[in-house]
């Protein structure tokens, strides 16, 4: 028998080899996996917002999953404004008509997409939000125009369950 | 270095027989040879020693009275500070010895870039201390997370946050850190584990690193390599024992100063303010020793592209003794890396007043100057001196330098008749 031969001893090793690092690997994802968001984090999916005492110019902020969400209800002056806006202009093109399923209420993750502070509303350059952070600037549709973030402010998922209500998540 | 030591006890005799732990902490702390002119910057590493133990031993007793959760953090904090015996020096000292930990550090950095000690054959010994600064930043960073104020909540919010700049995972990984989908009670909770376990870690990889240095000894002023045993060196003990000691007493005086009159001057007030997801501060800022990286981070108007640069600032520093080319260890016998290295300090600490103001005009712009200029300190000038530069000769040994020139006459004459 050459020695290059692969023999029965090589066979064994190899799978006893293959079987303990699948076994390792197995048994390590429960180690990695408790750190995911757990069964008591994702039951607090969804909220509802009652939007009856808001008026135009007027903004809420509600707590979804934990995270700040902005609720507007903008003044024709703001719509008009995000409306006009050349898409060219903008380093994360978004219509306004895609961001707000109604125009009058802008609803969104109140988490500026660089770092995760909360911009201030009504302030910087586009009078939308600013964070104060590292000086990103959003207009009025919650859209990025300048500053380090890279894209515009998320919109969560929502749904009008009827005029004065909506639910989040 | 005689490593035959030989206890007088009978009992410590039955012991070391058994196991020689004596013997392997004698031969490291006592007759250990050391080069005779070893000057105060050569201090701190005993000082970082005597730092890592003072912020185990705080942190310890601290963990006794602390609750590492989001509703009860920021108010065991203040109960530690009003309430628990002496706890408001326990703190005090805790995290002020933080600041004057990479006080410390910085220093022995520094004099280990001024004079070489990372060159050949002493690589290792500053890979392993470039990992025991990053275990540092880490343990720190956590650390400051745990009181819960504002300045920690908002801290932590935007740190982790660079985790989502990875293209295709960042959000999955951020939301696995997280434990949920934005900072709260399940990261504070791990924050506090990991910086219980890491200071252990660190401690493991200081071992490595003293046992590293004892192997070529230590580097010196000069840069020459000196035979151990010979002329050039002295023991351990007494010699650089009492010297460490005199520069620890110094030390502690300056650390005693901060802990006792000044000891919220390196922190910020809106950590006094219990952390709020709904309003962020109006100035963000990191703990002082983290400006420059954070400058760094700051410079660059895209997210990737800072956060890979930060961690580039922080990692380049492993590749220093290959990118530094030249054989001359001593700032002292290079006249134009002698000046190089004093512009790159003053960048550093130029980068740490940016780091402090805000991101826009004239700081921004010296910001991205200095930024650079950082990394082409690294990847242009370290590389081209080596070779464009003319040193300065060497001494044969530390005595040399020091003689008069007669007594070089003499000694000159002595090993020629000898030879």
């Amino acid at each position: 028998m050459s020695e290059k031969q692969v023999t029965r001893r090589n066979f064994l090793y190899v799978t006893t080899g293959a079987f303990a690092a699948a076994g390792a690997a197995s048994l390590a994802w429960p180690f990695v996996d408790q750190m995911n968001p757990d069964a008591s984090v994702k039951a607090l999916a969804s909220t509802e917002i009652d939007l009856r005492p808001i008026i135009p110019g007027q903004s809420i902020t509600v707590m979804w999953r934990g995270k700040p969400v902005f609720i507007r209800r903008r003044t024709q002056a703001e719509i008009d404004e995000a409306k006009k806006v050349n898409l060219a202009d903008l380093p994360h093109p978004e219509e306004d008509s895609d961001r707000a399923q109604n125009p009058e209420w802008l609803v969104m993750v109140g988490i500026c997409t660089h770092l995760g502070c909360v911009p201030l509303g009504q302030k910087g350059d586009y009078n939308g939000w600013f964070c104060p952070c590292h000086g990103s600037h959003y207009d009025t549709s919650g859209r990025i125009r300048k500053g380090p973030a890279p894209t515009n402010l998320e919109i969560p998922d929502y749904v009008f369950l009827n005029e004065s209500t909506i639910k989040i998540g | 270095m005689s490593d035959n030591y030989v206890p007088k006890s009978a009992v410590g005799k039955w012991f070391n027989d058994r196991l020689p732990l004596l013997n392997l902490i004698y031969g490291h702390l006592l007759p250990y040879p050391t080069p005779k002119n070893l000057n105060y910057w050569w201090t701190f590493g005993g000082i970082l020693t005597f730092c890592l133990v003072t912020q185990i031993i705080t942190g310890l007793v601290l963990a006794m009275h602390y609750v590492a959760d989001a509703d009860l953090a920021f108010a065991s904090v203040e109960h530690i500070m009003r309430d628990v015996n002496y706890g408001w020096l326990l703190r005090y000292i805790h995290s002020n010895g933080a600041s004057l930990f990479f006080m410390a550090v910085y220093i022995h950095m520094a004099r280990s870039i001024f004079y070489g000690s990372y060159k050949e054959p002493r690589e290792l010994i500053w890979i392993i201390g470039v990992f025991i600064f990053l275990l540092m930043i880490a343990t720190a960073f956590m650390g400051y997370v745990l009181p819960w104020g504002q300045m920690s909540f908002w801290g932590a919010t935007v740190i982790t946050n660079l985790f989502s700049a990875i293209p295709l995972v960042g959000e999955s990984v951020t939301n696995w850190l997280w434990g949920g989908y934005a900072v709260g009670s399940p990261l504070l909770t791990r924050f506090f584990t990991l910086h219980y376990l890491m200071p252990f870690l660190i401690f493991a990889l200081v071992i490595l690193h003293v046992w590293a240095l004892h192997v070529p000894g230590n580097n010196n002023p000069e840069g020459i390599n000196v035979v151990q045993g010979s002329q050039d060196t002295v023991p351990f003990h007494p010699h650089y024992v009492v010297k460490d000691m005199f520069a620890l007493v110094v030390f502690l005086i300056v650390f005693a100063g901060f802990v006792f009159f000044v000891p919220n001057l390196l922190g910020h007030t809106d950590n006094y303010i219990e952390a709020n997801p709904l309003q962020t501060p109006e100035h963000i800022v990191p703990e002082w020793y983290f400006l420059p990286f954070y400058a760094i981070l700051r410079a660059v108007p895209d997210k990737l592209g800072g956060v890979i640069l930060m961690v580039s600032a922080i990692a380049i520093l492993a590749f220093l003794p290959w990118l530094d080319t030249s054989k001359v260890r001593s700032a002292k016998y290079r006249p134009l890396y002698r000046q190089f290295v004093w512009l790159f300090f003053a960048n550093v600490i130029l980068l740490g007043y940016l780091g402090a103001q805000t991101a826009d005009g004239l700081f921004l712009i010296i910001g991205r100057i200095a930024t650079v200029y950082y990394f082409a300190h690294f990847i242009i000038i370290l590389p081209l001196l080596g070779y464009i530069e003319k040193t300065k000769p060497l001494p044969k040994s530390l005595s040399e330098p020091v003689l008069s020139p007669e007594e070089r006459q003499m000694k000159a004459a002595a090993s020629g008749a000898s030879a």
